[in-house]
């Protein structure tokens, strides 16, 4: 099985390149991490980040034959060979196959994704239908591998004035949560002309996603109660 | 050569769930914190809990913190610490209300409160009907309060160090820990972090086996640190076996999947745990339903064409039920065995799954030893909390939904007692040079030229020589195999040399440096197995069948050096309620 990777270390290399890289048919991998540590067995200075190894870490997002996903959760068989991989494109390269996700991070941090609520604590547990708790499916799933904002025009285009939409995902995540008290605040603090509204719905996000989420839709929630607001 | 250095109140090291919580109690003291991980936070291990955490909150059924005080200690079968085990207990309900308010997304029932599942080991009443006491978030419930602790922790700005790898404990001749020396994994470049209390939180060690439930970096860092550091790890023979992760690949199948009413079934297609464990049957604890599958299997009644696992039937459950509360493993299922539990059985087996024992700690978080007064004497600025330590709550055998509870009570105890600490020692002690200097030996020691053999060879030796001279079923002849054969192993390690000495994100140093931390596990864990001359939890030993609470009713201590074993009592005594006494083990 053939692959293409692309190489860089700031330490030697001028610049980056794509190594060809082989693995003897009987190989045994099933997923491209597999591959992928094997093919580490062979060069131990191909670096990439790796976790878990189910899909539940985040850890190993990378670019694969053009299109972002999880190393540990991609069939091999379903590859076009050669694989070509790629770091998540529109972030420096530290090494190889690892990004600085920094950014990514920071706009995380700053939608404050925590739960915000004044009212004096209970001593049970804040009650909530499990129609209420439905709301939060397809939202606190997000593992922050980067894959959806990194594979979104307007992040490239923005990074430092559009939020993304990982970090879009976790702002509705607590407006649409029933125990969370700080909706006008959240949505003034995106109530901006780049923070969300440089979403052009787009999708790549949505199409991307590893955990089947769609970041786009919770998007347009936002913004219907951004222009409800206003009318 | 000078290095940098970072000054601190506290040094937590690990961001999982233990990490977290520690850190969170201690931000909100107002103490200075770093928080040090080789991994962006919410890659912690803990991420991968599946089935909930467990608490006498009596949502579903009636339940009593009692009940799963005592449930916990027959669970790990009498070796645990009652007084622990009465803590943390106790506890549970209060510290699974104060995650709701942190915003964990729990599942619900119909009134609004937590939904609670039924879970192995688990009683009403002293081993009467099977009790409903955990806490889910469907089954990513370890995902959910990861990223709940993570967030609070932002919300009171605690400073991480992320992809930084701790090298080792920085401790003075007096023995008081001074901090640690750690490596930024991006620019390769070493930083001391002082600080008047440490915490040790690093998870387990699972990647001492080649198949397993665990991650690839629970590489047992913390634990190998402590060794290093001269202090002896607790009860380190005693390793779960998960009954079911996906056959062949090892990926957790939660005990959840049969506390929603999933059983296993043998090629025969009978329901064998009813032989095993007749009135539990298939929520039995996990060491009777993991030793079941593997007589099962070794009498040749495995299923697939190597006859070399069993299946787990949940075909007979509504769809909806398994697409609302476990979603993840239908997921993994589907992904990795190719079938959809909603239609078709889940090829599963016993698979690597967690480690009892670890570093010896009280109720308090500290790190205790048998120095000069007793054999429970703190360490004087360490702690530990979570999987690496060992307090010891899980005794033999840890029970499901146990590990999430685990964390959470004794990271925020550990927590609390490190601002006692602190007020009682208000500054910093002179940093000790050749600490630094031994620590900094590890280090630059993968930076020497040459050729030698390489990490990852050695790394797949050990994993297998563990699989087969350490796994499931235990022989004195076999162990002591394992025992030379992990000696020699960790022998040629010191020969090992990098091929790639690069500085900026070498991850082949980092994983070499966890090789090391690896090996030091192993070698505790295949020792002290060929030690204990019992069959206990999860220790099952065929030339020592029985238990024997006359000569083992009590904890391994195993030291690095001369790698001795030593021992110490099992604290019998609860807090406030009468001890539960050894009864013979039935499910």
């Amino acid at each position: 099985m053939k692959f293409s990777i692309y190489r860089y270390n700031p330490q030697t290399d001028a610049a980056a390149y794509m190594q060809d890289y082989k693995l003897d048919e009987d190989h045994g991998a099933v997923m491209l991490l597999d591959a992928l540590l094997l093919l580490k067995a062979q060069d131990s200075s191909l670096s990439f980040r790796r976790s878990c190894r189910e899909g539940v870490c985040g850890s190993d997002a990378m670019n694969i034959n053009g299109r972002n996903g999880l190393a540990c959760i991609t069939p091999l068989q379903a590859l076009a060979q050669p694989v070509v991989l790629r770091p998540l494109p529109g972030l420096p390269v530290i090494r190889d196959l690892v990004v600085d996700l920094s950014q990514f991070y920071r706009q995380y941090r700053e939608v404050k994704p925590w739960l915000v609520n004044h009212d004096p604590e209970p001593e049970i547990e804040r009650l909530q239908t499990p129609e209420e708790r439905d709301r939060l499916d397809g939202l606190y799933e997000c593992i922050l591998c980067a894959c959806c904002s990194t594979a979104c025009p307007s992040f490239w285009w923005n990074p430092d004035r559009f939020l993304g939409p990982a970090a879009l995902l976790q702002a509705w995540r607590f407006i649409a949560d029933s125990r969370d008290q700080a909706t006008g605040q959240r949505l003034d603090d995106l109530e901006d002309p780049y923070r969300l509204f440089r979403c052009h719905t787009i999708m790549n996000c949505t199409d991307v996603c590893p955990k089947g989420l769609n970041p786009s839709r919770a998007i347009g929630h936002i913004r219907q109660m951004l222009l409800g607001r206003i009318l | 050569m000078s290095i940098a250095r970072r000054r601190f109140d506290c040094l937590v090291i690990g961001a999982g769930g233990g990490g977290l919580r520690a850190a969170l109690q201690l931000a909100q003291a107002d103490a200075h914190v770093a928080v040090v991980s080789k991994v962006f936070p919410t890659r912690s291990h803990t991420v991968a809990a599946q089935g909930g955490m467990n608490a006498a909150l009596g949502n579903v059924l009636p339940d009593s913190w009692l009940w799963h005080m005592y449930d916990t200690v027959k669970g790990g079968d009498y070796l645990g610490d009652q007084d622990a085990i009465e803590y943390m207990c106790q506890e549970a309900p209060r510290l699974v209300i104060e995650l709701e308010h942190y915003g964990v997304p729990f599942t619900r029932l119909d009134d609004g409160r937590i939904y609670q599942r039924k879970f192995g080991g688990q009683s009403q009443n002293f081993g009467g009907e099977q009790a409903a006491r955990t806490c889910a978030a469907a089954d990513r419930t370890g995902h959910a309060i990861l990223h709940a602790l993570y967030q609070q922790n932002i919300r009171v700005r605690t400073h991480f160090f992320d992809e930084y790898f701790a090298v080792d404990l920085l401790r003075d001749e007096e023995g008081y820990v001074l901090g640690a020396l750690v490596l930024e994994i991006e620019t390769g470049e070493a930083l001391i972090i002082e600080a008047r209390t440490t915490l040790i939180a690093t998870g387990g060690a699972g990647r001492i086996y080649r198949t397993g439930t665990n991650a690839l970096i629970n590489t047992g860092d913390g634990m190998a640190m402590a060794l290093r550091a001269g202090i002896p790890l607790e009860d380190m023979e005693f390793i779960q076996f998960h009954p079911t992760g996906i056959a062949g690949f090892g990926m957790l199948i939660t005990e959840g999947a049969r506390g929603e009413g999933g059983y296993l079934v043998n090629a025969a297609g009978e329901r064998f745990m009813e032989r095993y464990a007749p009135h539990a049957k298939d929520l039995a604890s996990r060491d009777v339903v993991s030793r079941a599958i593997a007589i099962e299997i070794r009498e040749g009644r495995g299923c697939g064409p190597r006859k070399d696992h069993v299946l787990l039937r949940l075909d007979h459950l509504p769809a909806e039920v398994i697409k609302a509360r476990l979603p993840g493993i239908r997921e993994t299922a589907m992904r990795f065995a190719h079938v959809d539990p909603v239609e078709k059985p889940i090829p599963v087996s016993p698979s690597l799954h967690y480690m009892m024992g670890g570093i010896p700690t009280n109720r308090f978080g500290q790190v205790v030893v048998p120095e000069h007064h007793g054999p429970e004497e703190p360490v004087p600025g360490l702690y530990a909390a979570g999987e690496c330590a060992c307090v010891s709550i899980h005794g033999a055998n840890r029970l499901g939904g146990n590990s999430l509870l685990d964390i959470v009570v004794f990271g925020r105890a550990a927590g609390e007692r490190m601002v006692e600490y602190l007020a009682e020692n208000p500054y910093h002690r002179p940093l000790d040079a050749q600490s630094v200097e031994r620590a900094m030996d590890r280090l630059t020691r993968w930076d020497l030229p040459g050729d030698g053999e390489a990490v990852d060879v050695l790394g797949e030796e050990l994993r297998r020589t563990m699989e087969q001279y350490c796994g499931v079923f235990r022989t004195q002849d076999v162990l002591d195999e394992g025992v030379r054969r992990v000696v020699a192993i960790s022998e040629r390690l010191a020969d090992a040399r990098l091929a790639d000495r690069s500085r900026v994100f070498n991850t082949a140093r980092i994983e070499a440096m966890e090789l090391e931390n690896l090996v030091e596990v192993a070698l505790a864990t295949v020792v002290s197995a060929a030690a204990r001359t019992e069959s206990r939890g999860a220790h099952s030993r065929e030339d020592y069948p029985q238990r024997d609470d006359l000569r083992w009713l009590r904890h391994s201590l195993y030291y690095r050096s001369g790698r001795r074993m030593d021992y110490k009592p099992v604290r019998m005594k609860p807090l406030t309620v009468d001890s539960f006494p050894p009864k013979q083990r039935i499910y």
